[in-house]
């Protein structure tokens, strides 16, 4: 009977033979790898006769206070990136839709989109072009204008606000997307009776179009909240540089932190203790998160 | 009276959103733009005057020793724009065959493992085994480092993307499929010669994105192309060519400029804009098929 199912449906299932064995190298199989959070590596013994030290790993990572340091950047910069990101994605996209001339729209909206499209590399590059030391336009703008050059990567508290504007930079047009086409299947008939009632444009955005985004709103709000433990390596790791230790203290999140006890210090079993930590939490706040959606809107739940 | 000065009110809050409107607007749009137009210019400055004045976004010593001395070695830039393109056709080509396939197959209502399949490959982006095993898997188990196909494999398929063509089909009517079945086509068949011919823009979109994660790929390529192989991707040469002092030093011998000559600014930025100069050059007139991809697949899955 069983067998019988999966023979009437075997051309379904071989199409989806690839995908299945793909995801199976690329994504299950590093999985049970994670064993390495539990032992301490070392090249020559390889994974199965390093010796087993528990959570020795972890309590190294506690006591020294890397792990709550770096939670508490990834976190942070994850939160900063999603309620500022949202409410500029909100604000752009209900503009957008104010603008009567189509011409002016359309080439605003080309323009914004692109920085979405360009590499986390050349995004670097772009930053080193308004914030070097020597040739920066931060700085020639600042010595013109009569005031001292800013030394920017050796002073990591001004790091926290060139990361935000960076990624806002890059995503708020392309995200204002969702939201545009969200502003789009407002009815506008109902824009029509208000404004025939009298409201004007302010009204309409507050009490029309606003109360519209808000279902919307919520639900990105939760999905992005899902992945707060995870952090964008490729914009940390090009902005800040690959060894600007002196950046650290305010720009090391989880990613960038694993990266390099992989690639410098081959220290494999902290990087792996890192990742299952991030993993199990991420995991943990997606099904929280998710939760929270199907409590508030059933049909919007992932799972 | 109460009718005028109400429209008189509704006027000017009207006038302030738009002044409002299209000044934000226009300032973000030109604040997404003149970033490439600083790198442009930069890259068409003399050393010179970039150390007397800085970067700019118009050139004051105009010159385009820059680009030359990027093409002076031309065999490295030739060899990543040779991969990116290889690597970019290949992986798109059978990243979208891939992709479309399953997300036709994982919509079919009649398809009974359809949710745990899809599930299965969801999961994926809920748990992962992080960057370590990655690694050790790619390097020791699967021994693809200084392979190319480190960089094309992982890049194949993403559970996004799946879900996104999943949407995209779920528009089509299963009344097809199943007057397909009823005249006896297989599975496979109905799908080649059915689904995707009505799927195009969906194909489009999909394969945009696919495409253009290729073309930007360079965490991979960093963490298995080492300096052994000798063309990188292209995004991964631009990144030597701003970060390793060895690529600068190398690129002097080549082109027979001394150390101290070498345009080492307006260098990077030329780099850049050929790394870049594509993407921007066909952007405008594929970004509605990304746009359509967003408003499909993101807000339902």
């Amino acid at each position: 009977m069983r067998l019988q199912r999966l023979w009437t449906n075997r051309t379904l299932l071989l199409m989806c033979l690839p995908a299945i064995v793909f995801f199976l190298i690329f994504a299950y199989l590093p999985m049970p790898g994670l064993y390495l959070a539990f032992i301490k590596y070392n090249y020559t013994d390889g994974i199965f006769r390093s010796p087993f030290v528990g959570w020795e790993n972890f309590r190294f990572l506690v006591i020294n206070g890397d792990l709550a340091r770096l939670t508490i950047n990834t976190i942070l910069y994850n939160l900063a990136f999603i309620l500022i990101g949202n409410a500029l994605q909100v604000f752009v996209a209900v503009l957008l839709n104010e603008l009567r001339r189509k011409w002016f729209k359309k080439i605003a909206q080309t323009f914004l989109f692109l920085p979405y499209f360009i590499s986390a590399v050349l995004i670097g590059l772009i930053a080193y072009n308004f914030l070097s030391y020597d040739y920066g336009v931060l700085n020639s703008f600042l010595v013109s204008v009569g005031l001292d050059p800013v030394k920017t990567y050796s002073n990591p508290n001004i790091w926290p606000f060139i990361i935000v504007i960076v990624y806002l930079w890059q995503t708020t047009g392309y995200g204002s997307i969702i939201y545009f086409a969200a502003i789009m299947g407002l009815d506008h008939e109902i824009v029509e009776a208000a404004e025939i009632d009298g409201a004007n444009a302010l009204q309409r955005i507050v009490y029309i179009v606003l109360p519209w985004l808000k279902p919307t709103f919520i639900i990105l709000l939760l999905f992005s909240l899902g992945g707060v433990l995870k952090g964008n390596f490729g914009l940390f790791y090009n902005l800040v540089g690959a060894n600007n230790t002196m950046l650290y203290p305010t720009t090391d999140i989880i990613e960038t932190y694993v990266f390099r006890t992989l690639m410098n210090n081959f220290n494999f079993s902290t990087g792996s203790a890192v990742s299952l930590y991030q993993s199990v939490f991420g995991f943990v706040i997606v099904v929280t998160c998710n939760w929270v959606v199907r409590k508030t809107s059933p049909d919007h739940s992932l799972f | 009276m109460e009718q005028i000065s109400r429209s008189i009110r509704s006027s000017v809050s009207e006038r302030l959103v738009r002044i409002v409107g299209y000044g934000f607007i226009g300032a973000f749009a030109l604040a997404c733009v003149l970033p490439f137009v600083l790198v442009l210019g930069t890259s068409l400055t003399s050393e010179r005057s970039i150390q007397s004045n800085g970067f700019n976004f118009w050139p004051k010593d105009f010159t385009v020793f820059a680009y030359r001395i990027v093409f002076e070695n031309p065999n490295l830039v030739i060899g990543a724009y040779f991969v990116t393109i290889a690597l970019t056709v290949l992986g798109t080509a059978i990243g979208l065959f891939l992709v479309a396939m399953t997300g036709y197959a994982l919509q079919r209502p009649d398809f009974p493992y359809r949710n745990r399949i899809s599930f299965y490959i969801y999961f994926t982006t809920l748990f992962s085994g992080g960057l370590v095993p990655f690694y050790l898997l790619m390097t020791q188990y699967l021994s693809l480092k200084n392979n190319y196909l480190s960089v094309l494999l992982p890049g194949l398929l993403t559970p996004f993307l799946i879900i996104m063509m999943k949407a995209f089909v779920q528009s089509i009517p299963h009344a097809i499929t199943e007057s397909a079945k009823i005249d006896g086509a297989g599975d496979f068949m109905i799908f080649r010669k059915l689904i995707l011919p009505m799927t195009t823009p969906a194909l489009a979109t999909i394969g945009l994105f696919i495409a253009l994660g290729y073309w930007n790929e360079w965490y991979n390529a960093m963490l298995f192309l080492t300096s052994d192989v000798e063309y990188r991707p292209l995004q991964l040469f631009l990144y030597n060519v701003i970060t390793r002092a060895d690529f600068i030093r190398n690129s002097s011998a080549a082109s027979n400029v001394p150390l101290r000559d070498m345009p080492l600014e307006s260098m990077k930025m030329a780099t850049a804009i050929v790394a870049t100069g594509p993407v921007i050059l066909f952007y405008p007139f594929v970004q509605r098929y990304f746009i359509k991809g967003l408003t499909v697949g993101a807000v339902k899955g």
